[in-house]
């Protein structure tokens, strides 16, 4: 059940993909393999799901597959651009004009207000803002009476909607969210996870998002498994309760064995 | 809690390492400073008592040991010491020796017959051979001692100073004109004078007392007692045998050594005063350090003391972590600067020795009070600048260990800080102001605490002044794109933290660029004093302050291309019953010698016996060209003289000015301040070698052009500006460590943050060039203020100095101010190296990673 699996890897229009991706930390007699041979690949204009308990590698395949962490082995694309191999700087580069970020929390410069915020990575490479596709991603997120406000003006919900506005805002290859809705309580987190999925359906955007809530992974169109670094299962339009269920059989697996 | 402040200390060791620098920085000074000064004194000590250890009792005539010129010293009292008195007590019971000396000033020429050395402390002597031939006072290294009236004996120093040997022609002087005599030894000695730099020249006994004294005559006769007579056993037969009746002073070799020492401690506590208040400076500056690292630290701690409070700690507890803390910060700092201390202390004194700035030499001391000072010192300054945020620790709310922690504590209002500051500031400004308004030294008392209060004002409202000050810069970071913005607006994001960092460089700017003002306000008023006032092109003096031979004009007046000379005469008589210092000039040289604005009248009347008053003079006494005033002359006669003009101040004249023919008339040998000379052609080498030549190519005459007396002016300017530069770079020194402090625990809070920025896309350089601008933002800001205030407090003191100083104004040197505001903005990159590397290597993952 390792690669074979999972991994029916779409070769058509793949906005990220991974081959062959190993992460091992440490040598000898601490040496913690925390991803194993993974491929994967995420099509364009697709809004995925990496699920797994903790530890098993979700948050280290999200890292490496958006250039964050360097790899053991294998290899990573984006957009068609290999990952391994390029230096810090490039990949800052590739970061910045490929990749749309949502962290669980830190995602604001608390000393800009939530319009620098948004346009913060166009202002980083120096590129005009599209003020058309600006004020679509504003309107979409519902941010348009808020824009001069900082982010202590705030509350959690409306921080977390900057940074999908900021995320959309550069038109990236594709938006990796780390657990977007894990510091939000249920309303809010509906929120965010509606707007990733209308902006996955209306925007045409490609996201990929980390999360251990069913609930969550139920907004994806596909939901990627993962347990011990490897990718054990995928679920193609998901509900909250398939999702679920999957979960309780792994769980139920991995105790048996 | 003391194992919770010690585990704290250890795990926070790189964040605390700039605060330990700070209080090191501080306390070696002033470590360094006890240290240098204790050993100077020391080393200035024990060479007194090794040259007073043959003394047991020293005679001393009063008057002819006081600096008076030979002719005065002689008849005006009838006891003198003699070679009859020193026979006398050499044949007293207790007495094994006993020496008569005379010494008084004499000059050395070098070659080119200027003077070597300093005026004040070129002496001559008596070589006082015994039947031996030899003087066990001064062994000669070289040759033998002086027989004739035709031979001298030099100090080996001076001697190589001069490039003289054995056998060759030096030109000496002491208040006649110079003599050449031949060189016949060259010896050493202990005598603290020379051993510090000064010359020293030895004649044979008859010749001494006729230069310095009077023939036959002694200024003091040291005795050294037989073994086993005491000093004061010995003292007490010398006195009934003493001449006048009581005049004459004798002391014990104790007591000698004694009064020097205390002398010497006088003045090596003077240095060492002036030192530790710079020390000071610097220690005051580290308060602000020591203080913002534990509001930072104490900040960045909000949960781990909650959950301490949580617990069970109480508030006192709580407090008293963080001053343990704070305790042991100090302790070690403290130890680790009093040992750079002395190895500055040490240092000093290799660096002087190798100057060969003449210091006698002398093991390092280090006093006790040295070592409870400098530990004493660092620890309570660190304990105190502690408390205010240990204080604030207690008063974080236990619930706050629940708290995400995400966001920042909300910043307290500033409102009553700035409305204290403002009041304390406007009281200091409106205090020094009305002090500037008086003019004269009875404005120095509001000025001094006006500036205090205006400093600490300032300094209370630099949060609320970060703002719009940062924001004039803004543009300035325009060019550096987004890490220009976001480092300006991490400038203003803690206006508290900033204003505490940007402070320790505001005090030192705003000193050293008060400094500058003055220095260069007075440097400027004196150029254009003498460039005003004085129309000769020469102005010969006297190295000694002696007054030169009014003779010396009509010689220096042969010289070919002199086109007038005339001695300035300095006399007091009384004018209508009061004294008054009068000037004299020759009438007929005076227009072409000094620049004079007549308000009325002519310089002509002078060679009617008229006389020239000074304005305000003039106004005060209703005096107008044509009044009358009754004269005392010193010689007893009175008259009457006219007032044949009325001028404005001049720094040249007294504020009456007469003839010198009328001078001579009265007074056979008036002081002579100097002798101004105007040539032809203006000023040249020839001329001067040439009027040089005239004087006898005497030593100590000095002929100086208007641009001499300038470049000597601010050659002592300057050299005071740079010592002040130098002590107070120790200030800047620990500001700068500030800075980097700072930056580097932002750099520690923001680490997520730069995290985020790393990951959509900030490269490296970028985050590197945000850091160094935010540093450079907060240290130009320091400086920028304290520039201003520093020019604030010059114009300040200058207001209290412009009546002793006719003509100051404030002069801002604008190229220098721009240089210090440079050199700040460098000093933020400096600072910045650090703490900018760490911030672009901070691991992206570990930056963003939730808990």
């Amino acid at each position: 059940m390792t690669t074979t699996t999972a991994s029916a890897v779409r070769t058509g229009q793949a906005a990220a993909r991974a081959d062959g991706l190993s992460k091992v930390y440490g040598a000898g007699e601490t040496r913690v393999v925390a991803l194993d041979d993974v491929s994967v690949a995420f099509a364009q204009g697709e809004f995925t799901a990496i699920m797994g308990p903790s530890g098993s590698g979700k948050s280290t395949l999200m890292h490496c597959m958006a250039g964050l962490d360097t790899v053991s082995s294998g290899s990573a694309t984006i957009g068609g651009t290999e990952l391994v191999g390029l230096k810090d700087k490039q990949l800052t580069r590739l970061r910045r004009d490929k990749i749309g970020f949502i962290f669980q929390a830190f995602n604001l410069l608390p000393t800009l207000t939530a319009l620098e915020n948004i346009t913060l990575p166009m202002d980083i490479a120096g590129t005009r803002v599209d003020k058309q596709w600006l004020d679509r991603v504003v309107d979409t997120v519902g941010l348009s009476g808020r824009l001069s406000h900082r982010p202590s003006q705030l509350s959690g919900g409306q921080q977390q909607r900057v940074a999908c506005a900021r995320a959309l805002a550069s038109k990236p290859e594709i938006i990796f969210a780390d657990e977007p809705t894990g510091n939000l309580d249920s309303r809010s987190g509906a929120e965010i996870l509606s707007f990733l999925r209308n902006s996955v359906r209306e925007l045409g955007q490609t996201v990929v998002m980390v999360t251990h809530d069913p609930v969550a992974a139920s907004y994806a169109d596909r939901v990627v498994f993962l347990a011990d670094g490897r990718i054990v299962d995928e679920l193609i339009a998901p509900t909250a309760d398939t999702v679920l269920d999957r979960m309780r059989r792994f769980d139920a697996k991995g105790r048996t064995s | 809690m003391y194992r919770t402040a010690l585990r704290n200390v250890l795990a926070h060791k790189g964040r605390l390492l700039m605060t330990a620098l700070a209080v090191m920085l501080g306390t070696a000074f002033v470590a360094g400073t006890m240290v240098f000064s204790d050993t100077l004194g020391e080393a200035m000590k024990n060479s007194l008592s090794k040259s007073y250890s043959d003394i047991s009792v020293q005679v001393t005539d009063p008057v002819a040991d006081s600096p008076f010129r030979a002719r005065e010293k002689s008849g005006k009292n009838q006891a003198k010491l003699t070679d009859d008195t020193v026979a006398k007590i050499a044949a007293l019971p207790g007495t094994e020796r006993a020496r008569g000396s005379v010494g008084g000033f004499v000059g050395v020429a070098d070659r080119k017959g200027d003077l070597i050395g300093q005026g004040w402390s070129s002496r001559g002597g008596n070589f006082l051979p015994d039947a031996s031939g030899k003087d066990s006072r001064y062994p000669m290294a070289e040759g033998r001692g002086p027989k004739t009236s035709q031979e001298i004996a030099l100090d080996r120093r001076t001697a190589e100073k001069g490039g003289y040997h054995l056998g060759d022609p030096v030109r000496t002087a002491s208040d006649g004109p110079a003599v050449e005599r031949t060189l016949v030894g060259v010896f050493t000695t202990d005598d603290p004078q020379v051993e510090s730099g000064g010359t020293l020249t030895l004649f044979d006994n008859a010749t001494a007392q006729q230069l310095l004294l009077a023939p036959g005559q002694y200024s003091t006769i040291t005795v050294t007692a037989k073994p086993g007579t005491s000093q004061s056993a010995l003292l007490q037969q010398i006195t009934p045998v003493l001449p006048g009746d009581g005049q004459m002073q004798a002391e014990t070799g104790q007591e000698l050594t004694d009064s020097q020492t205390k002398m010497i401690a006088d003045g090596t506590s003077g240095m060492k005063t002036a030192l530790l208040a710079f020390a000071g400076i610097s220690l005051f500056v580290g308060i602000f350090i020591i203080a913002n690292t534990f509001t930072m630290l104490v900040a960045q701690r909000t949960r781990e003391l909650a959950l301490l409070r949580a617990v069970g700690a109480g508030r006192g507890q709580v407090t008293r972590s963080v001053l343990i803390e704070a305790l042991l910060i100090g302790i070690i700092a403290s130890v680790a600067g009093l040992v750079t201390g002395i190895g500055i202390g040490a240092g000093m004194r290799a660096v002087l020795d190798a100057l060969d700035a003449g210091l006698p030499a002398g093991s390092l001391v280090v006093a006790p009070a040295t070592i409870v000072v400098s530990l004493v010192v660092g620890v309570v300054v660190t304990t105190l600048s502690a408390l205010l945020p240990a204080v604030r620790a207690s008063r974080i709310a236990p619930v706050a260990a629940m708290s995400s922690g995400d966001q920042p504590a909300p910043q307290k209002s500033l409102v009553v800080r700035n409305v204290i500051g403002g009041l304390i500031a406007a009281g200091g400004l409106g205090l020094v102001a009305l002090g500037a308004a008086s003019g004269d030294s009875s404005g120095r008392m509001p000025v001094a605490a006006g500036a205090g209060l205006a400093m600490i004002g300032i300094f209370i409202l630099l949060p609320l002044l970060s703002r719009p000050v940062i924001a004039l810069v803004g543009p300035l970071l325009r060019p550096a794109g987004t890490a220009g913005r976001l480092a300006r607006q991490n400038a203003v994001r803690n206006p508290r933290r900033t204003a505490a960092t940007a402070a320790a460089l505001t005090i030192g700017l705003a000193l050293v660029s008060s400094l500058t003002v003055l220095g260069t306000s007075v440097g400027e008023a004196v150029d254009r004093s003498v460039t005003s006032s004085m129309k000769a092109d020469y102005s010969i003096k006297t190295a000694n302050g002696i007054s030169p031979d009014p003779k010396l004009a009509a010689s220096v007046a042969k010289v070919p291309g002199v086109a007038a000379v005339s001695p300035m005469t300095d006399v007091y008589w009384t004018l209508d019953g009061r004294d008054r210092a009068i000037s004299g000039v020759d009438a007929d040289a005076i227009d072409r010698l000094v620049s004079l604005t007549l308000d009325s009248g002519s310089t002509g009347a002078l060679k009617q016996g008229g006389i020239l008053v000074e304005a305000d003079t003039a106004k005060n006494h209703n005096l107008s060209v044509g009044s009358t005033l009754s004269v005392e002359y010193p010689d007893g006669s009175k008259g009457q003289v006219t007032v044949g003009g009325v001028f404005r101040k001049s720094e040249l004249l007294s504020p009456v000015v007469i003839a010198n023919t009328e001078v001579f008339k009265h007074v056979e040998d008036p002081y002579v301040t100097q002798i101004l000379v105007k040539a032809s052609d203006g000023p040249s080498d020839g001329l001067r070698k040439a009027i040089k030549d005239a004087t006898g190519s005497n030593p100590v005459i000095e002929v100086r052009t208007k641009q001499d007396i300038r470049d000597e002016f601010n050659k002592i300017i300057t050299f005071m500006l740079n010592l002040m530069y130098g002590l107070l770079a120790m200030s800047v020194l620990v500001a700068v460590l500030g800075v980097i402090n700072t930056l580097a625990m932002s750099v520690f809070e923001r680490k997520r943050e730069i995290g985020m920025l790393r990951a959509i896309g900030l490269d490296r350089r970028g985050i590197k060039r945000m850091v160094r601008l935010e540093s450079v933002v907060i240290s130009m800001f320091g400086a920028v203020i304290g520039v201003l205030l520093g020019c604030f407090l010059a114009w300040a003191v200058n207001g209290t100095l412009e009546s002793s100083m006719p003509g100051l104004g404030t002069v801002l040197p604008y190229g220098k101010l721009l240089v210090f505001l440079a050199l700040a903005g460098l000093v933020g990159m400096v600072a910045a190296i650090w703490p900018a590397r760490r911030a672009s290597r901070l691991d992206i993952l570990s930056a963003i990673k939730t808990d």
